[in-house]
């Protein structure tokens, strides 16, 4: 075997490389350094996603092991992508991580969360069944250890069992699909089975939307797609705010973008048969649904988590683009913007939580009064989730929406439409938190208080991509480029 | 890019958006606001007098003052700006309303600098959208435009304001979504197979192509989508609710300008670019704009608050605006975009006198007042001004707009337009019972209230705006040929010709 195909694997072999350094720090720093630990992992992770930026590790194309691993530029850009969100959501969680009941396990929040990256590299990178399951698993399993992290709280327990059962449950339907697969074109990878499918015959078809189906839902259980999204709500509530975040902008975006490279390679040929109408009615369900629900929350984090749901619903629209590669442009853009935005407002949401322990929304009432620039923030986040512009938010629905409109028939216009319908509910439970914020006449519970460094920090990242990234066109452009 | 006279319509209010970040107390603001303003309405005065002197100096393009600035190229965005008789009328009459807000607002409560900024971030979108020509820029500029208003209204209004401002920013936003998938149908029907498409007003007309069974679709999608902001029936229901509980800057900016938006988009995007489905499908809108305008002077005759009786007053002159464009003909269009002029002028003038009254007697209930005419003479005159303009009076800027708007739409030789225009000059009428209701009740008869007695009459900034506004008034119904000559020029021909009219 010819070892040197390794190399290829650049960004993962760097990864690994930090996983093993913070591992060791953790392992062997004296106790009294360690508060550094946080730190450490920031900077070497920061180090890391430059290095992810330099032309010779993003701009080549390699396909190694026979074709199950591939490295193109777009795939290495999500990666980027995915990098840029985690070191923000490193840098939230570092007051948390530091907290009093966290110090014993803190080195472990760390390593997990770059264990699962891991995990999400090899999905977006595996161009073959097992290697994708294999990446699957290393970014569900950990998972669940993350949610359980807080383990004096009963909630976050009780969301980890939530999660891992639903997690397996999952893995079993998405084995089920593939061994269909393999059993229709008797090949699991990704570039032979697309050749093999024969939908000519009645009974390949049906075997096909068959397996189509179960892979669809086990992927759609990761983005939380609706019927797959009920653990969504529960688990968002009862992890910790880091986690939260972790769980709904990075797992989210990675399985996007893989769902996508399933369907386009895989299964393109079959688009307008197998899985062109599935995902139709899995986006209208995802995003009315997610909407409706998160209208009647009270509490942030499950608001949020059914916001996340309805998002995932939007950026499904980009499949739909299929063959058209504005299609996989305007994914990326949006699954940046989201991380962004969502960060943004996780961000408040764990400020808040760490100082005081509120997640209420009537919590929130008059908090302009008190807190001005997190309810700023927030504000921000709400109407870049919202779409509304000059914030980014809004280039990346636009763009995603006229990405699935470069298919022009009229299913796919009454598909926009109904999504656009839904921006105006969604719209409306935004402005509810803003109203909380600013409008409210209620005092305020929240006393003034000054965040910490690194919260601020990730916020002033954070609102600068909300500002920055719709109106700086070259964002755009460059993942264009490369998609 | 800073080349071009245009770009400063945005630049400088964004410059008032940064000013007004670093200013500490209320003085600075104002001076910021007053400042930014009085430029804003200096450059939209030399911009008009330059574009006079361009036409008459035989310049014939569409648009003059072009300029085209790469955005995102991949998808052939561009920041495209541009200006017809038509966009230099609506700037003048944006930065004339918003000097006269700033002046109106001199004295809002609490929260100062926020007040001023969603107001200035309000003004940047609709300067933004009158200056575009390319459909994403303006659909941006539009949208911003829009999400100020709910906190404007929800912060700093008055009455039943959560209610409304959720209801006004959620139906603005509907009709923005059927707006963006028939912006976006339009870009990809925007150029002949095989060409580039494109997002620019001026091209895709020229290139005519989108085919007539997509026109049927799209028209109705931004005619609708626009037309919700200009208080289309049924979708005006967010207007009364929206104005009445507004703070007075942002009522005069609404009324006057915002709702301008409307008309102005259903010209230039939907009648302009599509101009065969504007023929077939405008019996369909007529109809609805024609109840826009009955109903909405009916509804203004039975209120009782004053800011109400203006809001339906409002509905039915602004569905005038789209009544008389849907009339496709130069004449009526003509008169439109007078009636746009002379509707925003009047009615920033309305509420900015009902804002100074309502701040003295706190009520707008005019079953509790009398008698203002002894108490407030000032004030009290320029109401009885303002309503005049409003029902017409020659020499005032309604009784031209109106003129010129029945006169074309009388051109049409058929029943359906005939029965219609008569339908709608009866408005006319109504608009004198509703208007002469107030003035006789409000301002004159005995005081109503004793307590009314000690109050004072207008202050100088107060003076500033209402006189402001009654020039501009009183100069439209006196030189109508002027500003009949600026926008005329707009008409090119060619979208007449299509559709078999002149």
């Amino acid at each position: 075997m010819d070892y040197s195909q390794f190399l290829a694997m650049k960004q993962e072999i760097c990864l690994l490389v930090v996983f093993l350094l913070v591992f060791l720090n953790d392992t062997f720093l004296p106790r009294r350094s360690q508060d550094s630990l946080g730190w450490i992992t920031c900077v070497l992770f920061a180090l890391f996603t430059a290095f992810g930026f330099c032309p010779h590790v993003w701009n080549t194309s390699d396909a190694v092991f026979a074709g199950m691993y591939v490295s193109t530029p777009a795939v290495a850009t999500i990666k980027n992508i995915l990098n840029v969100g985690v070191l923000i959501v490193l840098i939230q969680s570092l007051k948390w991580a530091n907290s009093e009941v966290q110090l014993v396990r803190r080195g472990e929040f760390y390593e997990l969360v770059l264990i699962t990256l891991l995990g999400m590299y090899f999905m977006v990178s595996a161009r073959h069944f097992l290697l994708f399951f294999i990446g699957l698993e290393t970014a569900s399993l950990p998972l669940a250890a993350l949610v359980a992290f807080d383990k004096h709280r009963y909630e976050s327990t009780e969301a980890a069992v939530k999660y891992v059962l639903t997690a397996v449950f999952s893995s079993a339907i998405f084995l089920m699909g593939i061994s269909l697969v393999y059993g229709i074109s008797g090949s699991l990878y990704f570039s032979q089975i697309g050749v093999a499918v024969d939908i000519t015959s009645g009974t390949g078809l049906i075997a096909l939307v068959i397996a189509l189906g179960f892979v669809m839902a086990g992927i759609g259980f990761k983005l939380s797609l609706v019927p797959f999204h009920l653990w969504t709500a529960d688990v968002y509530q009862g992890a910790p705010t880091s986690v939260t975040s972790y769980l709904s902008v990075i797992s989210k975006g990675s399985a996007a973008f893989a769902f996508l490279v399933i369907l386009w390679q895989v299964f393109g040929a079959v688009y307008p048969e197998a899985w062109g109408w599935m995902l139709y009615a899995l986006i209208i369900l995802t995003i009315t649904v997610g909407n409706l629900f998160a209208i009647r929350q009270k509490n942030l984090k499950r608001f949020l988590a059914f916001s996340s749901v309805s998002q995932a619903g939007y950026i499904m629209l980009g499949i739909m683009a299929y063959p058209h590669t504005i299609g996989i442009a305007s994914l990326m853009f949006y699954i940046l913007v989201y991380i962004f935005s969502n960060l943004a407002a996780f961000g408040v949401i764990g400020a808040i939580e760490n100082n005081t322990g509120k997640v209420w929304m009537q919590d929130y009432n008059g908090l302009y009064k008190t807190n001005p620039r997190l309810a700023f923030t927030m504000m921000l986040a709400m109407f870049s989730l919202a779409g509304i512009p000059p914030f980014a938010g809004f280039f990346s629905k636009f763009f995603i929406f006229t990405g699935a409109l470069s298919v022009g028939t009229t299913a796919i216009y009454v598909l926009v439409l109904i999504a656009l319908i839904n921006t105006i509910v969604s719209l409306y439970y935004y402005l509810l938190v803003v109203k909380a914020m600013f409008i409210s006449e209620e005092p305020s519970t929240i006393a003034t208080f000054r965040s910490a460094f690194s919260e601020r920090l990730a916020l002033w990242v954070c609102v600068a991509g909300i500002i920055g990234l719709g109106i700086v066109s070259f964002f755009y452009d460059s993942i264009i480029a490369v998609a | 890019m800073f080349s071009n006279i245009l770009i400063y319509f945005v630049v400088i209010p964004l410059v008032m958006l940064g000013a007004l970040g670093l200013c500490r107390n209320i003085r600075q603001i104002r001076a910021v606001a007053v400042t930014g303003s009085l430029a804003l309405t200096a450059l939209s005065v030399y911009l008009l007098v330059e574009y006079i002197a361009l036409r008459g100096a035989g310049a014939t393009a569409p648009m003059l003052f072009t300029g085209t600035w790469s955005w995102f190229t991949p998808l052939n965005i561009n920041l495209a700006v541009g200006v017809d008789g038509i966009s230099v009328a609506m700037l003048l009459l944006s930065s004339i309303i918003l000097l006269t807000g700033s002046f109106a607002s001199w004295k809002i409560q609490p929260m100062t600098k926020e007040f001023f900024l969603w107001l200035i971030l309000l003004s940047t979108g609709v300067f933004g959208f009158f200056i575009s020509i390319d459909l994403f820029t303006m659909f941006m500029f539009y949208e911003v435009a829009l999400i100020p208003m709910y906190l404007l209204i929800g912060v700093w209004g008055s009455g039943n304001k959560n209610y409304s401002a959720m209801k006004l920013t959620l139906m603005l936003m509907g009709g923005s979504a059927f707006l963006m998938l028939g912006l976006i149908g339009i870009y990809y029907h925007s150029a002949p197979a095989g060409e580039p498409l494109t997002w620019n007003l001026l091209e895709i007309a020229a290139n005519s192509s989108i085919d007539k069974s997509w026109q049927y679709f799209l028209f109705p999608m931004t005619f609708v989508g626009f037309g919700v902001l200009g208080a289309m029936f049924p979708f005006h229901t967010w207007s009364p609710d929206g104005h009445a509980s507004a703070p007075t800057a942002v009522s005069m900016l609404h009324a006057g300008v915002l709702m301008k938006l409307g008309g102005y988009g259903c010209f230039r995007v939907a009648i302009y670019l599509m101009p065969e489905a504007a023929h077939d499908l405008a019996w369909i809108f007529l109809i609805l704009t024609g109840i826009s305008v009955v109903y909405g002077a009916f509804s203004a005759c039975v209120q009782t608050d004053l800011k109400y009786i203006n809001a339906y007053s409002s509905v039915s002159h602004c569905g005038l605006v789209l009544f008389a464009i849907l009339m496709l003909n130069t004449t009526a269009m003509t008169g439109a975009i007078m009636q746009m002029l002379s509707h925003g002028l009047m009615t920033a003038l309305f509420f900015a006198l009902i804002g100074m009254i309502y701040g003295r007697t706190h009520t707008r209930d005019i079953r509790l007042m009398g008698g203002l005419m002894q108490i407030m003479p000032f004030l009290a005159v320029c109401y009885v001004i303002a309503g005049f303009a409003s029902l017409g009076l020659p020499g005032l800027s309604g009784f031209v707009a109106e003129m010129t708007i029945f006169v074309g739409s009388f051109e049409h030789a058929d029943m359906f337009h005939r029965v219609f225009t008569i339908v709608a000059c009866c408005s006319i009428v109504i608009t004198a019972v509703y208007i002469l209701r107030v003035v006789g009740k409000l301002l004159f008869g005995p005081v109503y209230d004793q307590h009314h007695l000690a109050l004072t009459d207008a202050e100088w900034w107060e003076r500033t705006s209402t006189i402001t506004l009654i020039l501009c008034v009183a100069a439209i119904g006196c030189f109508p040929n002027f500003f009949a000559d600026v926008i005329r020029f707009t008409f090119s021909p060619e979208i007449f010709t299509v559709i078999g009219m002149h």
